[in-house]
């Protein structure tokens, strides 16, 4: 290597550093001191210790937060695990039109949530066409509000999400699939074994690792849903379906009390801190076993 | 994922003699790819249906009725009023105008600082390099929600809040463009780079003539998904801009449906813009999307 001069790098990197310094790490660095001080507004706040994190536990809005964040996690995690697999898997044939179904399949990852939400905002009213499709397959008898009926408004984001995710993994899934040999799933065909069979006893078992890879991916981006919470229902009605992230934004960008909402910002990150070390630890056990 | 890569061994089963279970099976499988299509059609009509509907309602006059029962799909009497009328409710230009600032800013900033660092880090040694790597992939699992009330903040000491330099500069860089772009220049051979700089190219100019275009299947990757990220970003430009006139598009279609729920006809013509520049894009990008996605989903 031709010698240079000691500043040489530095200047190549000086752009990042500049804004990943002013606009990530200084902002890591100052959610945690400002989960421990009152700062509110335009105020500076003084040290509050872990009074915040207690004040907290107390909140009822943020308990509401944290189980609504839990329910849309639990719920949104195995769907987006298991339908994309399946769409994979229905598009990896050497069958005419896979790669126009695959496109398709595709486009509402490429809509920005906003789109999707307003989308299905409109098709979810209870005037909607979401509605009267259901009922004209006799699924229901009278419309439904899904937006505005406290106990559907969350599934019904979910269900966005949902939407929105598929095209995604079964990308991702579909590059998973390309190190699933043929001859094994011929192999098992001609010895009478049927499709479901055959996912179940030879894909799943192949695909593990990319399965724990969307869990994981799934995961983190469930809690933290912002964007079709806040479009499809604001959090509402009577915050039924208000996560962390929209309560984060209720008090620390609305309300801004700075100091309390970035103590919730830390029970957020710990949260997506648990699911990356989860998945750590499931990749982990595999590469031994 | 090298753990998907083993083979297993094949099975040597002869397979040119037919036999009776295996004209069975032919029959099983003819049954199976009509189950397939019909799956996928099912599927199909889910994931096209709510754009179609969309569309639709955007090309409906204000004469027809958009609760019509039963639904309509092909208007009675298609219309493009409502995409002339939408630009007079909300400045719908000024938004398209205000977003592609935005994205192509991130886009040329993630290329270039991105390409920079990445050089820097795979082919300089350097004091500090290990640990600054070691910090960058540290916090990449620190998502945005997480700090925003503190970038909130920042923005708001540099006078930037309102401003699209604000809605920009904390997307100008992400740690995953540097790492992609580290990961292509560590796959380069060395040698054409010596070479160059035997015959006496600046530091600069062999990166720039001689390292950046061997990049450009990476360099498109990150061009593809900084543009689309910061196209489709919503909560942080919420958080930014304040006045009406600067929102960007995800932020202004939200504001046209909050003033304009009366008005579906208008919310959809909105929406509809809004998805044609992105599709557009990945119409004639498809294979690096998908490459894109492989390549996210690995590292991210």
């Amino acid at each position: 290597m031709i010698g240079r001069r000691w500043y040489v790098p530095w200047l190549f990197l000086l752009p990042s550093l500049l804004v990943l310094g002013v606009f990530y790490w200084w902002p890591i660095a100052n959610t945690g001191v400002l989960s421990m001080t009152d700062a509110h507004a335009i105020r500076g706040g003084s040290f509050t210790g872990l009074d915040n994190f207690v004040r907290l536990a107390g909140d009822p809005f943020f308990r509401n937060a944290l189980k609504n964040s839990a329910v849309f996690t639990i719920g949104v995690v195995p769907l987006l695990v298991i339908l994309p697999l399946l769409l994979a898997v229905l598009v990896n044939a050497k069958l005419p039109g896979m790669s126009f179904f695959r496109t398709v399949f595709f486009s509402p990852v490429v809509a920005s949530m906003v789109v999707a939400a307003l989308l299905w905002g409109w098709m979810l009213r209870s005037d909607g066409l979401f509605n009267w499709v259901l009922i004209r397959l006799q699924i229901l008898n009278e419309p439904v509000g899904w937006l505005t009926d406290p106990a559907l408004a969350l599934i019904s984001v979910m269900f966005v999400t949902v939407w929105k995710g598929l095209g995604y993994y079964m990308i991702i899934y579909l590059a998973g699939l390309q190190n699933v040999p043929e001859e094994l799933h011929e192999a098992a065909t001609v010895d009478g074994a049927g499709a479901f069979r055959r996912l179940w006893s030879i894909t799943v078992p192949l695909l593990r690792p990319t399965m724990v890879l969307v869990a994981t991916l799934a995961a983190i981006s469930a809690i933290k849903v912002f964007t079709e919470v806040f479009v499809l229902t604001g959090g509402g009605p009577r915050r039924s379906s208000q996560t962390l992230v929209p309560y984060i934004y209720e008090r620390g960008i609305v309300g801004l009390e700075m100091g309390y909402a970035s103590a919730m910002s830390i029970v957020l990150f710990a949260l997506v801190l648990v699911f990356t070390v989860l998945a750590g630890r499931l990749t982990r056990k595999r590469a031994q076993a | 994922m090298s753990a998907t890569t083993r083979q297993p061994p094949k099975a040597g089963r002869p397979r040119s003699v037919a036999s009776p279970a295996q004209r069975g099976t032919k029959a099983r499988v003819a049954a199976g790819i009509g189950g397939r299509y019909v799956l996928l059609l099912v599927v199909l009509a889910v994931t096209v249906g709510p754009f179609a509907w969309q569309v639709s309602t955007s090309l409906k006059g204000l004469g027809e009725n958009i609760f019509a029962f039963p639904p309509q799909l092909v208007p009675d009497e298609p219309t493009l009023r409502n995409y002339a009328r939408v630009a007079e409710a909300i400045p719908l230009w000024r938004y398209l105008g205000n977003s592609t600032i935005v994205a192509t800013a991130v886009t040329l900033t993630n290329c270039l600082f991105g390409a920079m660092a990445g050089y820097a880090l795979a082919r300089m040694r350097f004091r500090g390099r290990n640990a600054l790597f070691a910090a960058m992939i540290a916090t990449l699992i620190i998502p945005f929600e997480v700090i925003m009330i503190s970038v909130f903040l920042v923005t708001r000491g540099l006078g930037l809040i309102n401003t699209l330099a604000g809605a920009m500069l904390p997307l100008a860089i992400s740690v995953l463009s540097i790492f992609i772009m580290r990961q292509a220049f560590l796959a380069l051979p060395r040698e054409v780079e010596e070479a160059a700089r035997v015959d006496g190219a600046g530091e600069w100019q062999t990166f720039w003539r001689i390292g950046l275009p061997s990049v450009r299947g990476s360099l498109a990757v990150v061009a593809i998904f900084s543009f689309m990220f910061a196209w489709d970003d919503f909560l942080w430009p919420l958080i930014v801009l304040r006045d009406p006139q600067n929102f960007t598009l995800t932020v202004g279609l939200v504001f046209l449906e909050n003033q304009f729920s009366a008005d579906q006809r208008l919310v959809a013509a909105g929406t509809v813009i809004s998805i044609i520049p992105v599709l557009a894009l990945f119409v004639f990008l498809q294979r690096q999307f998908f490459r894109g996605v492989g390549q996210a989903a690995v590292k991210g």
